[in-house]
């Protein structure tokens, strides 16, 4: 009985702790920034094309994170630092939330229940819904799905939007997308879904045995997050967006990364 | 075999290594951490001290019955929000440190309980102390017995070690995922390198404890 | 916390099922496994020694987290299709085995010496004084270890959510990947596992004590 007493006293005390600690996050985030002339930022290390880790140098590559560092010049100016932390698509926000980074640039969709917990830059990539399918695979459009194993990635939106697609298909999640290309590789399911800017960096990475399917059947505009009551964060990170699309950099980081992709019409992406 | 050689390419092979590299920082840090704060925590457990005793005791119990995934998950994601911002590697150290050490203060403890009975009067009767009978006395009978499974017990924390990239540590195990998971070809030579790997290191910990156990005794 | 209570019970409650599922599955087969890779130990027959030896070895030597990726990502590319929890449970298995197997051992190892030979010298044969006299006795000084080993598969089984395995771990990052709560989506869970491995593990420390 006594040990019983002392256990839920010492849970009640646990939980006073986690529902008052959320105090990092209100200090301001342009001050914290400034200060430590750093920008720590939430990546993907697993996405060709917009953040990928590169086993030569040990560094993450992409198109985020080059909009990454052009963000955090044009914040802090040439002598700031962007600093990365590795993220996997469901550690994203909670990174963000808990503190650990200041903002997450990470193939990130703009949705309504997310925007109801962080604030989103304005877009800074259109991307889309579609299927990675094993090459010769018979599903050509969404709706194949029905009754079929689609595999996602845990605290991706892709999960959510199968079902309105495809209710009846059945969704796995995965860790993270090596993970989810592999599975997909061992049959554990028959296509794997995300945004087609993604996928299409995974079929470059197995060529000849993997293909992007079906078209585009959501719009994906990718957001930089930064936490809620941030207002002189999140407005500096919008000028900076605006700078870099309008001095033509950004669409010099389009060519860069997606002028060479099979499939992928990347001057749609450029801004006049 | 040309798809294990390109897997196990110097490059690759060589990222790999890197990975093992903070498995081992890791894991030593882990481990001497963890011995210090499991034995402390287990002897107060053990000394029954009026509600110190009572308290760490069920902490201890709190955290070794919680899966190691979880304290992960509490550490990384809850520390900056006391303020602090370590990264994925510390992180690791100290979610593996807090879990290990309650593993290390129950083994202490019954250790010490297995050798105590009896002893610690006889100790006191020639005039010696509780602390003076515990250090001079038990400790050194009660360590020499819990040695392998105090080593057992740091194998376990190597293995466990590869449950971090849940947080994206860069250790063994997600240097492994990363480069299959840019050619999945190579899934299959990563995983013999993998299990190589980790079971050098897990056996050569196993042998220096059985060493070190054979000496002592 | 509360919240997530409400509103995610059917969830949590699948997950927990999932979570005792598997755990139990493990701990029958385990059981069996490792009463015979133990045998396999001690029998007088060095071949069978060293197999076995080798069995514990390996599967105490490398992290539980490989044997499970080797289930989910290998084994259904070049053999047979197995999905998540399976997978998960498998590698559980195999891993669990590795350990019981151990504890048997040495539980029979320290009963064994004399009363073999005692019950040898009435006349029973090797198997039946390993059946009639060593295993029943040995059961009884493992039990605690076994009851530890039990709450360890427990905790263990997290290792689910790495394969989908829909297990409790599985169901929080859902859960949080929903909700954007982290700290509270693990915690609800943390206190499912807590009451299925707090009781039992008090459970093995009484036990202890009574046969100490």
């Amino acid at each position: 009985m006594k040990k019983l007493i002392c256990s839920i006293s010492l849970f009640l005390g646990m939980l006073l702790l986690s529902a008052c600690g959320n105090s990092v996050t209100d200090q301001s985030a342009l001050k914290n920034v400034r200060s430590s002339n750093t920008i720590t930022w939430a990546v993907e290390g697993d996405k060709k094309l917009f953040s990928l880790i590169d086993i030569r140098d040990d560094k993450e590559k992409g198109f985020d994170i080059d909009m990454a560092k052009a963000i955090t010049r044009e914040i802090l100016g040439p002598k700031g630092q962007a600093r990365f932390t590795l993220a996997t698509s469901q550690s994203r926000i909670p990174l963000l939330k808990n503190g650990n980074v200041d903002a997450v640039i990470a193939t990130l969709t703009i949705t309504p229940e997310r925007a109801q917990v962080i604030s989103f830059s304005k877009p800074y990539f259109q991307a889309g819904k579609s299927f990675l399918v094993p090459k010769g695979s018979k599903i050509k459009k969404p709706s194949d799905l029905n009754g079929k194993t689609v595999i996602g990635i845990v605290g991706d939106n892709s999960v959510e939007a199968v079902k309105k697609v495809a209710p009846r298909a059945k969704v796995v999640a995965m860790q993270d997308y090596g993970q989810a290309v592999s599975a997909l590789k061992s049959h554990q399911g028959d296509a794997l879904t995300s945004d087609n800017g993604i996928l299409y960096g995974l079929a470059a990475q197995s060529p000849g045995s993997l293909e992007v399917t079906g078209g585009t059947y959501t719009k994906e505009p990718y957001g930089i997050a930064v936490n809620k009551n941030q207002e002189p964060f999140h407005r500096a990170i919008n000028r900076a967006i605006d700078k870099i699309q309008k001095s033509g950099e950004y669409n010099r980081l389009i060519k860069k990364w997606f002028g060479q992709v099979p499939g992928f019409n990347y001057k749609e992406m450029y801004i006049k | 075999m040309q798809t294990w050689i390109n897997a196990l390419s110097w490059l690759n092979f060589g990222f790999l290594l890197k990975g093992l590299a903070v498995t081992l920082f890791i894991s030593v840090f882990a481990i001497v951490l963890s011995f210090i704060f499991g034995s402390v925590l287990g002897i107060i457990r053990y000394a029954k001290i009026k509600f110190i005793s009572a308290i760490v005791g069920f902490l201890i119990d709190i955290v070794r019955n919680l899966p190691l995934l979880l304290i992960i998950f509490f550490t990384y994601f809850g520390l900056p929000n006391i303020g602090l911002r370590p990264g994925a590697i510390l992180s690791a150290i100290i979610a593996m440190t807090i879990f290990e050490s309650s593993m290390i203060a129950e083994i202490v403890r019954s250790g010490i309980q297995s050798v105590a009975v009896g002893q610690i009067e006889g100790a006191r009767s020639t005039g010696m102390t509780f602390v003076q009978a515990l250090w001079h006395v038990v400790l050194p009978q009660a360590y020499r017995h819990m040695i392998p499974t105090i080593i057992g017990q740091f194998v376990s924390l190597v293995k466990d070690t590869s449950l971090a990239t849940i947080i994206v540590v860069p250790e063994l195990m997600q240097h492994a995922q990363v480069i299959y998971g840019q050619n999945a070809n190579y899934i299959v030579p990563m995983f013999a390198a993998l299990t190589l790997l980790y079971f050098i290191v897990c056996f050569s910990l196993s042998v220096i404890g059985n060493r070190l156990n054979k000496r002592l005794a | 916390m509360i919240r997530i209570f409400n509103n995610f019970s059917s969830q949590l409650v699948s997950g927990f099922g999932w979570t005792i599922l598997s755990s139990l599955l493990t701990l029958i087969f385990s059981l069996i496994f490792g009463v015979l890779i133990a045998l396999l130990e001690v029998i007088p027959n060095k071949a069978a020694n060293k197999i076995g030896r080798i069995y514990v070895e390996i599967f105490r030597n490398i992290p539980l987290l490989i044997i499970v990726m080797f289930f989910y990502l290998i084994v259904p590319k070049y053999f047979v299709k197995i999905d998540g929890f399976t997978a998960g449970t498998i590698g559980l298995f195999l891993y669990t085995s590795a350990f019981i197997a151990e504890i048997i051992r040495s539980g029979i190892q320290s009963v064994s010496q004399g009363q073999m030979e005692g019950a040898r010298s009435t006349g029973m044969t090797y198997k039946q004084a390993m059946r009639y006299v060593v295993l029943p006795q040995a059961f009884k000084i493992v039990i605690p270890p076994l009851g530890n080993q039990f709450v360890n598969l427990i905790k263990d089984s997290s290792i689910l959510a790495f394969v989908a395995g829909f297990d409790l771990m599985y169901q929080a990052n859902a859960i949080a990947s929903v909700t954007f709560d982290t700290i509270n989506s693990y915690f609800v869970i943390g206190v499912l596992y807590i009451i299925i491995t707090m009781p039992l593990s008090y459970y093995m420390q009484y036990l202890e004590k009574k046969m100490a």
